[in-house]
């Protein structure tokens, strides 16, 4: 019998659950390795190099070098573990959930300090909230082009 | 013996006690979080226990995919600050109780709840921004901590309802401790935040305050809640309030009707960083 997921219908989340672990294995384990200063030295010094002694895919490596955080996750990575990279490349944490949206920075640290993100029209997809696919990227840049 | 006489809970964003860290409390961005706190600091000065039983999430730092335990008691002699990335916060090492946790770890497990014992362990913002946020920054901790991860990182995460069971277990643990210890059980974590994804920066202000009016004053309908509504109503890391309900059920009223909490104190702030900042200090009266 399967299990039960009920997670999978939230708008824009991905629910780190025992098969995006194993998915993701050495992607995390490739970030855990840069809580050690020297690793993070060497990670900045080559990528590239640095990334191909892991045995991860060539999209997550693609993901890792380009800070698509949005495919990293959806390839495996979680959040408190890809926060080892950007805190490598100086990014705090509201500077790499913010990333993940589309918004600019300034425009996501506008939202914050209104409030936060409403919750109304983002509980479930097919809903018509900020968060929804539809309405993606967000920001500015969604808006280009229209 | 040893008892519980308060619990105290606090969100553990990394961004305070990076705040801290560089001094900027007293800028217009975090002065309102930190003046929510004034009052707990001298509470603590003024209430100092003799242990602390922190209960926090490790953050994909002592514990890496290698090892998931669900709960994990620090019997340690002292807990480094982790180095999360951007070198480990200046802050004193945490002294632990190894003697009360072993005991702690005994009687709960003779519960029947299968906790992991640690011996050596980095301790990361989970546990190090609440001690600021209640001492300060003093040169050592006012007193020896336990500390005691929950896995609320991979699913499956525990429910509310095993971590409220199992705070009624602790209390038990405590009370059966022969020295006569004044213990403080904290939670940590929440409240409505989401990191990641098209929805991060989630905040749900009314659920949240909802949710703390019940955990007050009806916990174990607070315990029933499903992993589902934290996750939907307060963003994918608002589930770390399940953490929040370990410390409420070490609480006296929780075993005994008869008896009561008191609130001493209750904060809630939007935004740090990307999160609600929620706190309460409940007293056993």
């Amino acid at each position: 019998m399967a299990l039960d997921k009920p997670y999978q219908d939230i708008p824009g989340t991905i629910i780190f659950d025992a098969e995006q672990s194993r998915k993701g294995y050495h992607l995390n384990q490739f970030c855990m390795s840069l809580m050690k200063a020297e690793n993070r030295e060497r990670f900045k010094l080559d990528q590239r190099a640095y990334l191909n002694e892991w045995p991860m895919s060539e999209e997550q490596k693609q993901a890792v070098l380009t800070m698509d955080l949005n495919r990293a996750m959806a390839l495996g990575g979680n959040i408190y573990f890809l926060a080892k990279i950007g805190a490598t490349h100086g990014l705090s944490f509201q500077q790499m959930a913010g990333s993940m949206t589309g918004m600019s920075e300034e425009e996501y640290r506008a939202m914050m300090l209104a409030g936060g993100r409403s919750i109304e029209g983002n509980r479930h997809l097919g809903e018509d909230g900020s968060a929804q696919p539809q309405h993606q990227p967000q920001g500015q840049a969604g808006r280009k082009g229209n | 013996m040893a008892r519980i006489t308060a619990s105290v809970y606090t969100s553990h964003v990394p961004a305070i006690g990076a705040a801290i860290d560089l001094g900027k409390t007293q800028e217009p961005y975090w002065q309102p979080l930190f003046k929510g706190y004034e009052f707990s600091k001298q509470w603590m000065k003024d209430n100092k226990p003799d242990v602390i039983f922190l209960v926090y999430n490790d953050h994909a730092t002592a514990f890496s995919l290698d090892m998931i335990p669900t709960f994990a008691i620090g019997t340690a002699a002292e807990f480094t600050p982790a180095d999360e990335g951007f070198g480990p916060r200046p802050v004193p090492k945490v002294i632990g109780h190894p003697d009360l946790a072993s005991h702690i770890a005994h009687s709960v497990i003779q519960q029947d709840f299968d906790l992991t014992i640690v011996n050596k362990m980095a301790v990361d913002h989970g546990l190090t921004v609440p001690l600021s946020l209640m001492c300060g920054e003093p040169a050592a901790w006012p007193c020896p901590v336990i500390p005691f991860a929950v896995n609320v990182v991979q699913y499956p995460v525990p429910s509310g309802q095993r971590c409220f069971n199992l705070g009624q277990a602790i209390r038990k643990a405590v009370e059966s401790y022969d020295e006569d210890l004044n213990v403080h059980i904290w939670g940590t974590g929440g409240m409505s935040h989401q990191l990641q994804g098209a929805r991060a920066g989630l905040i749900n202000r009314e659920w949240d305050n909802a949710w703390l009016d019940q955990m007050i004053t009806n916990p174990a309908i607070c315990a029933q809640t499903p992993h589902i509504d934290y996750v939907r109503e307060a963003g994918s890391e608002g589930v770390e309030l399940v953490m929040w309900l370990i410390a409420r059920g070490a609480m006296q009223d929780v075993a005994d009707s008869a008896r009561s909490v008191s609130v001493r104190h209750r904060f809630y702030h939007v935004p740090a960083s990307n999160t609600a900042v929620g706190h309460l200090i409940l007293e056993n009266s």
